[in-house]
């Protein structure tokens, strides 16, 4: 026993000092130099403030501007300090009326629209934070936000269009609007 | 399925198969000690920490080391929770862990599961995650592959006494197999938009005016090892769903290969060092066979989605079933979609990873047995890392065995018989974690605090507590995450359900090791049956399937059987 006792404990002493101090300081000091906006949480900032992150959700209630995945982080939604999604299995009674919920607030805020709500307008995101919706779930609000700001829907499909990214070198993933980004270049354009 | 699913799928299993070989190639190197650049280093620090290299240990010494070595780590990641708040690197003055989920914490990290009764970002300092859970990361994938290796030479040598050194090849693995690929990682992550700063949590106004705290920190750091080492405890609660964890599908789609990539190389390294490359290949065509099927079947119910939600969106026009076949996107991130989302929920718990970009509670009945089953058979499709091939080896032997009873030979497998003693290990390895699973899920059921913490009403209700325990006892680390774990009980029960389906497995393991490496070899012959090619594919595929999952059958049938036949009889 005394002879595994001396390399035990150096060696344990000696790899935590490399994998949880040099490594993770190593990582951050090339992150920092290299990708610095990365590495910082992707800000946005206007007039010389940060307006949010590019790639976390932010809660939009207004109807001018585009809306994004339901949020199920608590206390309150899009909770950036408290990531979570809602866990709420298929079968749950709760599921569904978070979902009908959904669907009223949407179609009471634009009560012409009586095409198809697409799903991810109705069911909560994983991280709470998701900041990117379908060109469909936007499509669906290009109407209302046109309204809301004296628009021709023409020009809100066009941003849309324009914002929208396709899959990750044309093999991964889904094509996407960035929600925050899309109203930040409404302000920008049409005030 | 849908067009996009399989390419995905094709291409996943491509570029896997083309890493994975000369992965393992460099693998053999190195726990060879035959790195040229590696050796002045590892003199050094052998020197220093009093380690003689060339000490061949026999399998007890070996195990012995290997806990004392996992019980330092408890002991540190316990500490560092307990005291974090008087620590340096605790910008939101992060208070001190509570002794029950510190407990857990630190049995979670060290036994390569990463089981999260807590959030991260609102829960530990930048110290803890960095100096306790990061290290071990490392240490516990680090102890999870000289286990394997330690295994394959117990088949590889002949009338040998020991079965290597420990000490020498826990830093082999940590320096020149998991460093160097994390920090390509760490550094590719943080390129595409993970976050790697030591900063106090940074608040921005929002559009409409209100305030929002955005949780930093050394992330893609951790982020890499956690992926690379299939350990799966998240920086942040929402793990690998959360942007700063997983920006974008390219960075998904790296995360995914990152959790394969050493559990395939292994497969490649048995052959090496076993001294026939179709013993890896068959092991390796197995695993990826169960793969393939797991993945069509999670991705197409995940696909199908939830029928109780195909008319809420509905429009004014009664022929709308959008919602329906856009799949079920409950708990998941647009930019994974079903695809990537139902895919990683594949691989995570295929192997013993358990980090989840989708939250698998509010997968679909059969979407979600996916996951479950795939931890039931005790992870050995890809598997964690080193975990995943020494269960399937231990499977291997015993196909081995049942073969020899049906041909009516002496079993043997790489020219080692398989005698009483082999087969009492393998026994204790396979029969462990489903006692403790259903045991442990049979308390959590009896007793009011286990039902306290249940999310969801019903099946599902009961699916969470036996994920927990499967998940726990497997060391896989995923959640029907709904459940309230975070209590004295769950704390205690799935703290003590890891331990011993981490070291229950082990100890055998190495156990069988060492009786292995003492044996003759004894030559080939015409009566001896080849362990290779597809008759033993097929029969090794048929001896997981039928001993992994009859013990959980019945199990299965009170939650997501239960829950898929009613989700689908409701109108």
């Amino acid at each position: 026993m005394n002879t595994l006792i001396r390399p035990a404990i150096s060696l344990f002493v000696l790899l935590s000092a490399v994998t949880g101090l040099l490594y993770p300081a190593v990582v951050t000091g090339v992150a920092q130099t290299a990708f610095p906006t990365a590495a910082n949480g992707s800000l946005i900032v206007k007039d010389g403030k940060p307006v949010g992150s590019e790639l976390i959700g932010q809660h939009f209630t207004e109807p001018k501007y585009l809306w994004g995945r339901p949020s199920a982080t608590g206390p309150m939604p899009y909770n950036a300090a408290a990531s979570s999604g809602s866990n709420q299995g298929p079968l749950n009674p709760a599921l569904v009326d978070a979902a009908k919920g959904r669907a009223e607030t949407l179609r009471a805020a634009d009560p012409g629209n009586t095409r198809p709500i697409p799903i991810e307008l109705l069911t909560a995101s994983a991280s709470g934070l998701d900041p990117h919706i379908s060109p469909a779930a936007a499509d669906y609000q290009a109407e209302r936000v046109a309204r809301a700001r004296g628009l021709d829907a023409k020009t809100v499909h066009r941003l849309i269009i324009s914002h929208t990214e396709g899959r990750d070198l044309g093999l991964f993933g889904e094509a996407r609007v960035n929600v925050l980004r899309l109203n930040l270049a409404l302000d920008a354009l049409y005030g | 399925m849908t067009q996009h699913a399989w390419i995905l799928l094709g291409l996943y299993l491509t570029i896997l198969l083309l890493l994975a070989k000369p992965v393992g190639l460099y693998i053999v190197r190195v726990m060879d000690g035959r790195l040229a650049f590696a050796t002045r280093i590892d003199n050094a620090v052998f020197h220093l920490c009093g380690i003689r290299r060339d000490e061949e240990m026999g399998w007890l010494k070996y195990a012995l080391a290997i806990i004392l070595f996992n019980a330092l780590g408890l002991v540190a990641v316990y500490a560092l929770q307990r005291l974090q708040l008087w620590l340096p690197l605790n910008p939101q003055a992060m208070a001190n862990v509570t002794p029950d989920s510190a407990f857990n914490t630190a049995v979670s990290f060290v036994t390569n599961t990463n089981w999260q009764g807590y959030g991260g970002e609102a829960t530990m300092s930048y110290l803890t995650q960095m100096l306790g859970l990061t290290v071990q990361n490392f240490l516990s994938a680090a102890t999870g592959i000289v286990i394997v290796i330690a295994l394959i030479r117990g088949f590889a040598r002949h009338s040998a006494a020991g079965i290597g050194n420990a000490w020498a090849d826990l830093f082999r693995v940590t320096a020149w197999i998991l460093l160097p690929l994390s920090l390509v990682f760490a550094l590719f992550l943080a390129s595409q938009g993970v976050i790697q700063n030591f900063a106090a949590y940074q608040d921005v106004t929002t559009l409409e005016g209100s305030s929002q705290t955005l949780a930093m920190g050394p992330v893609a750091s951790q982020e890499a090892i956690k992926m690379i080492g299939t350990n799966g405890g998240g920086f942040f609660n929402a793990n690998s769903a959360h942007p700063y964890e997983n920006p974008t599908p390219l960075t998904n789609f790296i995360q995914m290969l990152a959790i394969f990539l050493i559990p395939g190389a292994l497969c490649f390294v048995f052959g090496r060092m076993v001294g026939d490359m179709r013993q890896g290949w068959t092991v390796f065509v197995a695993m990826t066979v169960l793969f393939v099927v797991f993945a069509i079947g999670a991705m197409t119910f995940e696909q199908q989605g939830n029928p109780l939600l195909a008319n809420v969106g509905a429009g004014g026009t009664a022929m709308s079933t959008t919602a329906l076949t856009d799949g079920n996107l409950e708990g998941k991130e647009t930019r994974f979609g079903i695809a990537e989302s139902a895919l990683f929920a594949t691989i995570t718990t295929a192997a013993s990873c358990g980090a989840v970009n989708a939250m698998h509670d509010s997968f679909t009945p059969l979407g979600g047995a996916v996951p479950l089953v795939l931890i039931q058979l005790g992870e050995v499709v890809f598997g964690g890392v080193g975990s995943g091939l020494y269960g399937m080896l231990v499977f291997a032997v015993l196909a081995v065995f049942i073969a020899g009873l049906m041909i009516g030979r002496t079993p043997e497998y790489l020219g080692k018989k398989i005698e009483a003693h082999e087969m009492k290990m393998t026994s204790i390895a396979i029969l462990v974690t489903p006692l403790l699973v259903l045991l442990g899920t049979a308390i959590a059921v009896m007793s009011e605090a286990g039902r306290a913490g249940i999310a969801n009403p019903g099946a599902h209700g009961f699916a969470e507590i036996l994920y927990a325990l499967s998940s726990a006892a497997n060391n896989n680390g995923s959640a029907f995450a709904g459940l309230s774990a975070n209590t004295p009980f769950y704390n205690g029960l799935l703290g003590i359900a890891m331990w011993f389906g981490r070291f229950g497995v082990i100890v055998p393991v190495l156990a069988m090791a060492g009786s292995l490496a003492a044996k003759k070899r004894i030559p080939v012959s015409s009566g001896t049956l080849p362990t290779h090619g597809p008759l033993f594919v097929t029969l090794l595929i048929g001896v997981v399937l039928l001993v992994g999952l009859l013990n959980y059958v019945p199990a299965l049938a009170l939650g997501p059987v239960i829950e898929h036949l009613l989700l689908w009889s409701v109108k």
